[in-house]
């Protein structure tokens, strides 16, 4: 990382950990807390959905997989009595492991064929969710404690979110540095050599297999972990509402998470952060237009993917190439 | 010399279509061996089952005695076994350097997971690579344009490129499909240098196919005629020239054809 970028990093930090609370405790908007930490919870989720773009694959199924780490995660408080912040690690890795079992069939496919799959997912999820006797149908797990405190050798990390006198705030503070890891792990993954394995998969399957890539394997790779930033959102989702319901995570959900990766741009790893934030407030502010809101929110996203192809971070590239 | 790749009786249907039937031969160790044969004669996917990216209907492929048909393509890419592509198949939207650095995937020592944190031996690693990478650039006379994007490339260039990619992967054989396809003479002599000079100087066994009949004449140390998917033909390139059989398979336009 060059000084520039590690600027950027720490102004980036600066911003979402101090700057956005002073803001909101000036203005007394509370509720920002609240919508902020679900752009930061949907980011994650999109993260993963970008990877799976990044190896040459449309997946529209990640709201199966928040769907299945929100219930995973519930579960297992509500149920074994575990602690939320070891239930959050496991959901990720209950989503990888059943992606694993699901990717390995379907990641043969290409183009359409596997976007039409992934898209069955999340329904597939919903209706097993309906009827499971442990999910507990249509109405849902509701009243989920919220998460206690997280300490290890009786030193308190993470205060129990039940003392706190705003929660709101834990849990913006906690979906932030979840959303910050996160984008650290994929640009890591992206900038090292898995990535570039991973752009060649993306480019040419059949290419990457004759320089000796095990294609196979690296797409699971690749989904799996996909997958995992897919049931960690979820699982932090359902505890920050207290409720989780097979409906929680539906395909509309899905399409948006693909949605924010393209606004974003494909080609960017923090393109799927900004298009989350994007489309999430674009959403809101229309909703001004009252029953017009959809129409000029399809309006505008075509508009953007004709005049914007490669997503909005695009527009950096153009300008540092007229420099 | 031994041989390094045995063709064993090898057959490919398709569904009532035999594209490949029976085919068999030895490609010896250090030899630059051509497989010719009119167009859909069956060379292709004589190719594509040398390498295992299509399974043999019945019949093996042996390299160094060991069974590599019906391994996966990467498997038998990590034996040696190598192909370029006909389709001037290669990373588009990436340099032609990064094309050359991400093919030396074979060679790395690393996990995927050190690479991920950037371990003592993933950095070690990718030194390497980008230090042989500027080699092979160097040996196939890229400088000037290894900063270029694949996509922005000409013909000429992608299949120097091809043979960039596959040479990064360190192999002991290198299939070459059609190297001289679609080249003028000047283009095509040149080739044939580069290849030669990727046994002499590199020791790789070099298999490949070609239409281009001059250029396999002068390049080539035994000759593998086939059409129908049946094998016609083996021998030096004199041998072939002075086959009646090879030399009715490409009736009419003998002379032209066979380049004599």
């Amino acid at each position: 990382m060059n000084t520039k970028k590690l600027l950027g990093f720490a102004a980036f930090l600066i911003a979402v950990f101090v700057l956005v609370p002073l803001f909101i405790s000036a203005t007394g908007r509370w509720d920002f807390f609240y919508t902020l930490t679900s752009v930061a919870l949907l980011s994650v989720g999109a993260a993963g959905v970008w990877l799976t773009f990044y190896i040459g694959r449309i997946n529209i199924g990640q709201g199966a997989y928040a769907l299945v780490g929100g219930y995973v995660s519930t579960i297992l408080v509500t149920q074994v009595g575990m602690s939320f912040w070891l239930t959050l690690p496991l959901a990720g890795l209950f989503c990888a492991f059943v992606s694993a079992l699901i990717g390995f069939p379907i990641l043969r496919l290409r183009g359409v064929y596997f976007a039409m799959v992934t898209l069955v997912l999340t329904e597939v999820a919903r209706l097993t969710a309906l009827a499971l006797p442990i999910t507990n149908g249509a109405k849902g797990i509701t009243s989920i404690p919220l998460p206690g405190e997280l300490s290890i050798f009786g030193l308190t990390i993470i205060p129990a979110f039940g003392s706190l006198s705003n929660p709101r705030f834990g849990f913006y503070i906690m979906a932030v540095l979840l959303m910050v890891i996160t984008y650290l792990v994929l640009w890591r993954i992206v900038n090292s050599r898995l990535g570039h394995l991973c752009r060649s998969l993306q480019q040419n399957e059949e290419l990457s297999a004759s320089i000796g890539v095990n294609t196979a394997y690296l797409r699971l790779l690749a989904y799996a972990i996909s997958s995992f930033f897919g049931g960690i959102a979820g699982a932090m989702f359902a505890s920050i509402a207290q409720s989780i319901y097979p409906s929680s995570f539906v395909v509309a959900d899905s399409v948006n998470f693909m949605l924010y990766c393209f606004l974003g741009g494909l080609g960017y790893v923090f393109g799927p952060m900004l298009g989350t934030f994007l489309l999430y407030f674009g959403w809101d502010l229309l909703s001004i237009a009252k029953e017009y809101q959809l129409l000029i929110y399809s309006g505008v996203m075509i508009l953007l993917m004709l005049v914007l192809p490669n997503g909005v971070l695009s527009l950096l590239d153009k300008k540092e190439g007229s420099k | 010399m031994s041989p390094i790749l045995q063709i064993k009786n090898i057959t490919k249907r398709y569904g009532g279509l035999t594209a490949v039937n029976d085919v068999s031969f030895d490609v010896n160790a250090g030899e630059i061996l051509s497989v010719i044969g009119p167009n859909g004669a069956g060379k292709s996917t004589l190719f594509r089952l040398i390498s295992s990216f299509v399974p043999a209907t019945s019949g093996e492929v042996l390299f160094n005695g060991e069974r590599i048909s019906s391994l996966a393509p990467h498997k038998v890419a990590r034996m040696g076994v190598v192909r370029t592509f006909q389709e001037t198949t290669i990373f588009r939207s990436m340099t032609v350097r990064e094309n050359i650095i991400v093919s030396h995937h074979l060679r790395s020592k690393a996990s995927l997971f050190g690479f991920f944190l950037g371990s003592k031996q993933a950095k070690e690693d990718e030194a390497a690579f980008a230090a042989s990478a500027d080699d092979i650039v160097d040996f196939l006379g890229l400088q000037a344009i290894r900063n270029e994007l694949a996509s922005n490339l000409p013909q000429g260039h992608l299949r120097a490129l091809g043979m960039a990619i596959g040479l990064a992967t360190d192999p002991k054989v290198i299939l070459l499909d059609e190297p001289f396809a679609g080249m003028n003479h000047d283009e095509t002599m040149k080739m044939v240098g580069l290849v030669r000079r990727l046994r002499d100087e590199r020791g790789v066994t070099v298999l490949l196919v070609e239409h281009d009949m001059p250029a396999v004449m002068k390049i080539s140390d035994r000759i593998v005629c086939i059409n129908f998917g049946q094998k016609l033909a083996e021998g030096t390139p004199q041998e072939i020239r002075e086959n009646e059989k090879v030399i009715e398979a490409y009736l009419g336009s003998e002379d032209a054809a066979i380049g004599m």
